[in-house]
């Protein structure tokens, strides 16, 4: 029987593009779904033939989480999970599950209001890192060096709308080198590992900041790291972000929708190949 | 097909596929590319929102 996979997107980037390629140089059935103009009535077993496993690729975080758990209800299999999306899109939800899980991560406190913000700064010492609950590539990850800083973008943060806003992720400013280390976890295995080294001038490593990517080499440590960081948000298709502090490995972000064009450029293993085999494998369990 | 801010040209590669976005060399206005059975078309692209990628 030939297994059929839905890609669910709104937008095909060059990733979503390899993951098509792939799925039908392995002769599956694929059908592709856009997630924009698509209504998934809840009161009905299925309005829309997904086939035997969708692919959830949404680059919006919230519209591909809400999705996956409509599909879920209605016994769809989705890779990933809608409870992995929403700890992963969450740096709370996904530092608890974290430390939870015994994954070394940097030091957080938690803060409701800017004047605990400005006391868990200075707890943690400075320089700290001011981080949004939710949001992607970087987006509003700021590093506070001062007293004087601190009180500044913790009053501006406390300016902005929405709830969210009002809790303050304040976090250590691990001293390591301008790069991390970008775990691609495709089920129990570490497909990729690569560096991705910040930009001149910029001290995150996003590639959406204008990060590069060069090979890691996969050490044991790594490895281990890596698979328990994904095993502790639910498991899947994630990336996991770490960082080389003075005393060892620190997991800092686990990514639901890893984008993986900059990890593919420096390594041999074809990640999509990878990825859909996964999810092969999950219907034929 | 021509861009409905700036009236360029814009090129739709063959292989491209639906959901993939073009941009107007012009003015740099990014269009999604639809294709049925009614051909080619181009609407305008969703913009960036806080929760876009990884
Ligand atoms: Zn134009």
């Amino acid at each position: 029987m030939t297994i059929t996979l839905t890609l669910l997107y709104d937008r095909i980037r060059w990733d979503e593009k390899e993951l098509l390629d792939s799925a039908r140089a392995k002769g599956l059935n694929v059908k592709e779904v856009d997630a924009k103009t698509t209504l998934l009535n809840l009161n009905k077993k299925a309005d829309e033939d997904y086939g035997d496993v969708v692919l959830q690729r949404c680059i919006s975080h919230t519209r591909g989480t809400y999705a996956s758990a409509c599909l879920e209800s209605k016994g769809i299999l989705v890779v990933n999970k809608a409870s992995v999306s929403e700890i992963c899109g969450n740096k709370l939800w996904c530092t608890l599950a974290l430390i939870r899980a015994g994954v070394p991560t940097p030091r957080t406190i938690i803060a409701f209001t800017p004047e605990s913000a400005l006391k868990a700064a200075e707890e943690i010492g400075y320089p700290v890192v001011l981080k949004p609950l939710v949001g992607s590539w970087g987006r509003m990850v700021v590093a506070l060096r001062d007293r004087e800083e601190a009180e500044a973008i913790i009053e501006l943060r406390s300016q902005m709308n929405g709830a969210l806003n009002q809790i303050f992720y304040i976090q250590e400013k691990v001293e390591r080198p301008p790069r991390d280390i970008r775990c691609v976890v495709v089920g129990d295995r570490v497909v990729a590992a690569v560096y991705r080294v910040a930009a001149p001038g910029e001290w995150r490593t996003n590639v959406a900041r204008g990060g590069s990517t060069e090979p890691c080499p996969l050490t044991k440590e790594v490895e281990d790291i890596a698979l328990k960081a994904a095993q502790a948000v639910g498991g899947g298709v994630l990336g996991v972000d770490m960082m080389e502090s003075p005393c060892g490995l620190l997991v800092h972000e686990v990514n639901s929708t890893v984008e993986f064009r900059g990890a593919q450029s420096v390594s041999s293993t074809r990640i999509a190949d990878e990825i859909v085999e996964y999810a092969v494998n999950l219907v034929r369990r | 097909m021509k861009c409905s801010e700036c009236d360029a040209q814009i090129n739709v590669p063959d292989d491209a596929v639906s959901g993939e976005i073009v941009t107007c060399p012009d003015c740099g206005l990014n269009y999604e590319v639809v294709k049925n059975e009614d051909g080619v078309l181009l609407k305008p692209a969703e913009s960036v929102s806080e929760d876009w990628g990884e």
